[in-house]
């Protein structure tokens, strides 16, 4: 049946071949048209063909839309659009002009169906038919497409576009993408050997494994060539590599730091074991899903700003549930650390199905703003914006944490509760109410570290349990009771760990971790940092 | 002061002891009726997936009662939390047929929390209906497998993705959460692929512990993988909550699925629901049943499914269609046999055919697995898959799987003479890996 369709396709497709042109736009036109008849992706990628072979740049948008699956059939009368969702319905636009012709439901349309293969050849056609776009970005973006998937087919439109090029960055990617072209191709040896120099300055993957190929399949002086080139980029990929560990580690210890910051004062200042501090954590995630939720469908405009409004809110929604705890439980529990961590466990264990009721099960979807979206490379390295900024903001927030401890008259009554409650209350210090804002605070901070970490893991009620070992394992290494320890700590954590994972595999490296630390604080159990004076052995 | 948490406590606890005496009271309210017990977690980490199950078979059993319920009796669901804690599953699956006396069982989701009830229901003969894709490698008489076993997921997924339609892929990442099924499917895949001529420096296998988080280095040694010049793909056994950071990674470092695609088993349109899909489409999916399916029984099930959930985006999974299928196989073994008794339901179920969500019909074979098809399917933009291979006929499930030396000679057939789960046909002796 199927190869019957292709075999009637084939014929249209040459008759259509043989028919008397009648001006570009309607041989165009009448292409598009035979999507509506193509049936399987085979089919379809042969009109994609037919379209490129024309070589018309007005053919980019409607291989654009179906390369984004934007493209439709009209049930009633086959005829094809390009579609853009308004609404509940969707618009119709002209596939050659773009200009609006109708509306239709989404019932009335068959979306044309692509798989990976088929966006493949689109985005490389496109890639061709786009090298001399106004936009320069365009045109860096057809040269990266066109590196990737050289063919000799592709040298001559490059050789002119190298010559009509003026931006040099864009020349040089064009230069590269000719030459990666050029080595599948049947030229002459010398100018494979050109060839390979230029790609062998890229020093990247991309490179690297076009070269590898190259390897596999070229003989005598190429293949010399390829494989210098290949032990030249590998040595230098070691290099970036060791620089990714460290900051794979750096992102992993600043994740690590906001959430065992909070910890660092529950539990390092005040000494109270809270296996809540978790789902703190939860809830100031949550605080952003709802946060966002309420932008999403009133101040759409917002949503880049999400984030930034979710702060203080987390902030407060999870220092009001801190206080709570701290008055309604913990308050009575003080200097029974056995009770305290059964109290705050199943205090945990109500706030996730209390979160899991109200919100149910499934995870919520937190978006990312369009500025922690995505990568931007340093050499070889390549640096994701959402980890850059939950550094920045880790350090802030100890930064401030800091600032609030040392130079605060409040930070000064924390630490004299801590350091000796009897003298504080003596000097007239109201403990009860240090103890309950200490806790609040520390609360206050797991909720807006759950901000940031909604932007990185699930939002769902187990969203804390995830944490709560390591946070812990963090204050402890780092020394009880000395914010700069957690610091140290969660880095040095953050490093090793991601040092060890490419040998060790993530589960054995965790587990060594593990021992690692059992190990140091055998040796060392007050941690890396620790508290000295009297206070200590109260 | 400690007198008053005391206290709270006491009352606490009196509440509780109040609550169970009024559900047991309920309980046994309505005597008259056939029993249903519904084994899923519905608080800890597994909540997650195992609540849906419960919903949807309470939606099935009023459906099934509005239809005049079964044998001129009433169903009645009986509901536990195992709450993720694999020994209570045990606890509470005997509580079920013990005390409850339920006439058939649908739950677990994890192989643990299966294996965990297997020796209770053999002891205590009862029927447990488990919806879930796993890694094969078992055969009771008192379970029937309505989730795919891995020759009806894995196998075409990777054929699918070696096929000129999935990119000819010639390289391989086989990541997976470190637990039993992931390992297993794996060991699978790596003979199958290599019965395929994949020479073992084009496989790469990675573990990583449940509830991952922190993806950076999996994903640029994945990418590092790729560079080699050959297509390259991911083929992801990768559980539940760790997934969506797993995407979220990839999205953020540029993995495209057109060059490097990743095939999940474990993802469906509920774990989307958690992400913004907009940088993962085109990685694929093998299920055997996906929400965008279209046909009219896949719209009604829909249709009910928001009625009943009271949630018009609520979407519907395929664990969700195996236990569709699982009741409504139940319900016509029930009516084959004329009673409830679990002996003689076991023995009407081996060729009940009902039809599934996909427009076929599918049939319990006397492993007790049963035939499907197998979709292969692409993220879409708006957190659905479409559907972009599909098996020509229905695959029936082999639960000893052919690429492994252990059980490539072990059958299964619970028909009357034969009766075993692990029948050796090269010794020809019932008995061999999977006795105990």
């Amino acid at each position: 049946m199927l190869l019957l369709r292709a075999i009637g396709l084939m014929l249209l497709l040459t008759m259509a071949g043989l028919m008397p042109s009648k001006g570009a736009e309607a041989d165009l036109r009448a292409t598009v048209a035979k999507f509506a008849a193509a049936t399987g992706f085979s089919a379809t990628e042969a009109v994609v063909r037919e379209l490129t072979a024309s070589g018309d740049p007005a053919v980019e948008r409607p291989l654009s839309a179906l390369a984004d699956g934007n493209l439709y059939i009209r049930k009633s009368d086959s005829q094809v659009f390009v579609g853009k969702e308004s609404g509940d319905g969707i618009e119709l636009l002209d596939p050659l002009s773009g200009e609006k012709t109708a509306d239709a439901a989404k019932t009335d349309l068959t979306k044309i169906k692509v798989n990976n293969g088929l966006r493949h050849v689109i985005r490389d056609a496109l890639g061709t038919l786009t090298l001399r776009a106004k936009d320069a970005r365009v045109r860096l973006a057809a040269a990266a497409t066109m590196f990737k998937t050289p063919d000799a087919a592709n040298i001559e439109p490059l050789d002119a576009a190298i010559a009509a090029e003026a931006e040099p960055g864009v020349k040089t990617l064009f230069e590269q993408a000719r030459a990666a072209s050029v080595l599948v191709s049947d030229k002459p040896e010398a100018d494979k050997l050109a060839a390979i120099s230029i790609i062998a300055a890229r020093g990247d993957r991309d490179g690297l494994s076009l070269l590898t190929s190259v390897d596999a399949n070229a003989q005598g002086a190429v293949k010399d060539a390829a494989t210098a080139a290949i032990g030249n980029i590998n040595s230098k990929l070691a290099l970036w590599d060791a620089g990714q560990n460290i900051w794979y580690g750096v992102s992993l210890g600043s994740v690590l730091l906001l959430a065992a910051i909070g910890l660092a004062i529950t539990f390092g200042v005040m000494g109270v074991i809270n296996m809540a501090h978790g789902e703190m954590v939860m809830l100031g995630a949550y605080t952003t899903f709802v946060v966002q939720q309420v932008i999403r469908t009133s101040f759409p405009g917002l949503f880049d700003w999400s984030l930034v409004i979710a702060l203080p809110l987390a902030f407060l929604v999870a220092a009001l549930v801190g206080l709570a705890i701290e008055r309604g439980i913990i308050r009575f529990l003080y200097g029974r650390p056995l009770e305290t961590l059964l109290a705050t466990w199943g205090v945990s264990l109500v706030l996730q199905q209390a979160v899991r009721t109200i919100f149910g099960p499934t995870n919520q979807e937190v978006g990312n703003p369009s500025w922690m979206s995505g990568s931007f490379d340093i050499g070889q390295l390549a640096i994701t914006w959402n980890r850059l900024w939950i550094l920045v903001f880790a350090l802030l927030v100890f930064a401030v944490l800091l600032y609030v401890m040392k130079r605060t008259a409040w930070g000064l009554q924390m630490r004299a509760v801590t350091a000796n409650r009897r003298m504080a209350a003596s000097m007239g210090i109201r403990t009860p109410w240090v103890d309950a804002l200490t806790f609040a605070l520390g609360s206050g901070i797991a909720g807006i570290a759950g901000v940031a970490l909604s932007q990185i893991d699930n939002v769902s009620p187990n969203l804390g349990r995830g944490y709560i070992i390591d946070s812990f394992m963090v204050v402890v290494f780092g020394g009880v009771g000395n914010l700069w320890g957690t610091l140290v700590g969660a880095f040095s954590l953050g490093i090793v760990n991601k040092f060890l994972e490419p040998y060790a595999g993530a589960v054995l490296g965790k587990i060594v971790m593990l021992v690692l630390i059992i190990l140091f604080i055998q040796k060392r159990p007050r941690g890396l940092f620790a508290l000295k004076g009297r206070a200590v052995e109260a | 002061m400690r007198g008053n948490f005391a206290k709270i406590t006491k009352i606490l606890s009196a509440g509780v002891v109040a609550a169970g005496l009024l559900a047991s009271a309920s309980a046994k309210a309505a005597e008259d009726t056939i029993k249903v017990g519904i084994l899923h977690s519905l608080s800890g980490t597994m909540a997650i997936s195992e609540t849906t199950l419960k919903d949807v078979m309470l939606m099935l059993i009023d459906e099934q009662n509005a239809k005049g319920g079964l044998l001129g009796k009433k169903l009645e669901a009986v509901v536990v939390d195992p709450a993720s804690n694999w020994p209570l599953f045990a606890e509470k699956a005997r509580e079920l047929i013990s005390k409850d006396k339920v006439a058939a069982v649908f739950g677990c989701w994890t192989s643990v929390s299966r294996k965990s009830v297997l020796p209770v229901f053999s002891e205590l003969d009862n029927i447990l209906f488990y919806p879930v894709q796993y890694e094969g490698e078992e055969s009771e008489r008192n379970v029937f497998y309505t989730g795919a076993a891995p020759n009806q997921q894995a196998i075409p997924a990777v054929d699918y993705l070696m096929s000129a339609d999935g990119g000819s892929v010639k390289r391989w990442v086989l990541e997976g959460t470190d637990y039993v099924y992931p390992r297993t499917t794996n060991k699978i895949l790596e003979a199958y692929l290599k019965s395929k001529g994949v020479p073992a420096e084009d496989i790469m296998v990675n573990y990583t512990p449940f509830g991952f988080s922190d993806w950076q280095t999996e994903v640029s040694a994945i990418k590092k993988f790729g560079s080699a010049g050959k297509k390259t793909a991911v083929v992801s056994t990768v559980n539940g909550d760790a997934n969506v950071p797993f995407y979220k990674e990839l999205g953020n470092q540029g993995v495209k699925a057109e060059d490097i695609p990743v095939m999940a088993f474990s993802v469906g349109e509920e774990e989307l629901a958690g992400l913004d899909t907009g940088p993962l489409v085109g990685h694929l999916a093998a299920w055997n049943y996906f929400e965008s399916v279209d046909t009219p029984e896949n719209k009604k099930f829909i249709d009910n499914w928001h009625k009943f959930i009271k949630n018009d985006k609520r979407t519907t999974n395929d664990p969700m269609e195996a236990h569709y299928i699982g009741f409504n196989m139940w319900v016509k073994a029930v009516e084959k046999a004329g009673t409830t008794d679990p002996d003689k339901v076991i023995d009407a179920m081996v060729g009940v055919s009902v039809p599934n969500l996909t427009g076929g019909y599918s049939t319990m074979m006397p492993n007790h697995h049963i035939t499907k098809p197998v979709l292969i399917g692409e993220i879409q933009a708006d957190g659905q898959f479409e559907t972009v291979s599909q098996t020509p006929g229905l695959v029936m499930g082999d639960e000893w799987s052919d690429y492994l030396p252990d059980s490539k000679d072990l059958i299964s057939d619970w028909r009357a003479p034969l009766s075993c789960g692990n029948f050796n046909v090269a010794t020809g002796k019932c008995g061999g890996k999977g006795t105990n």
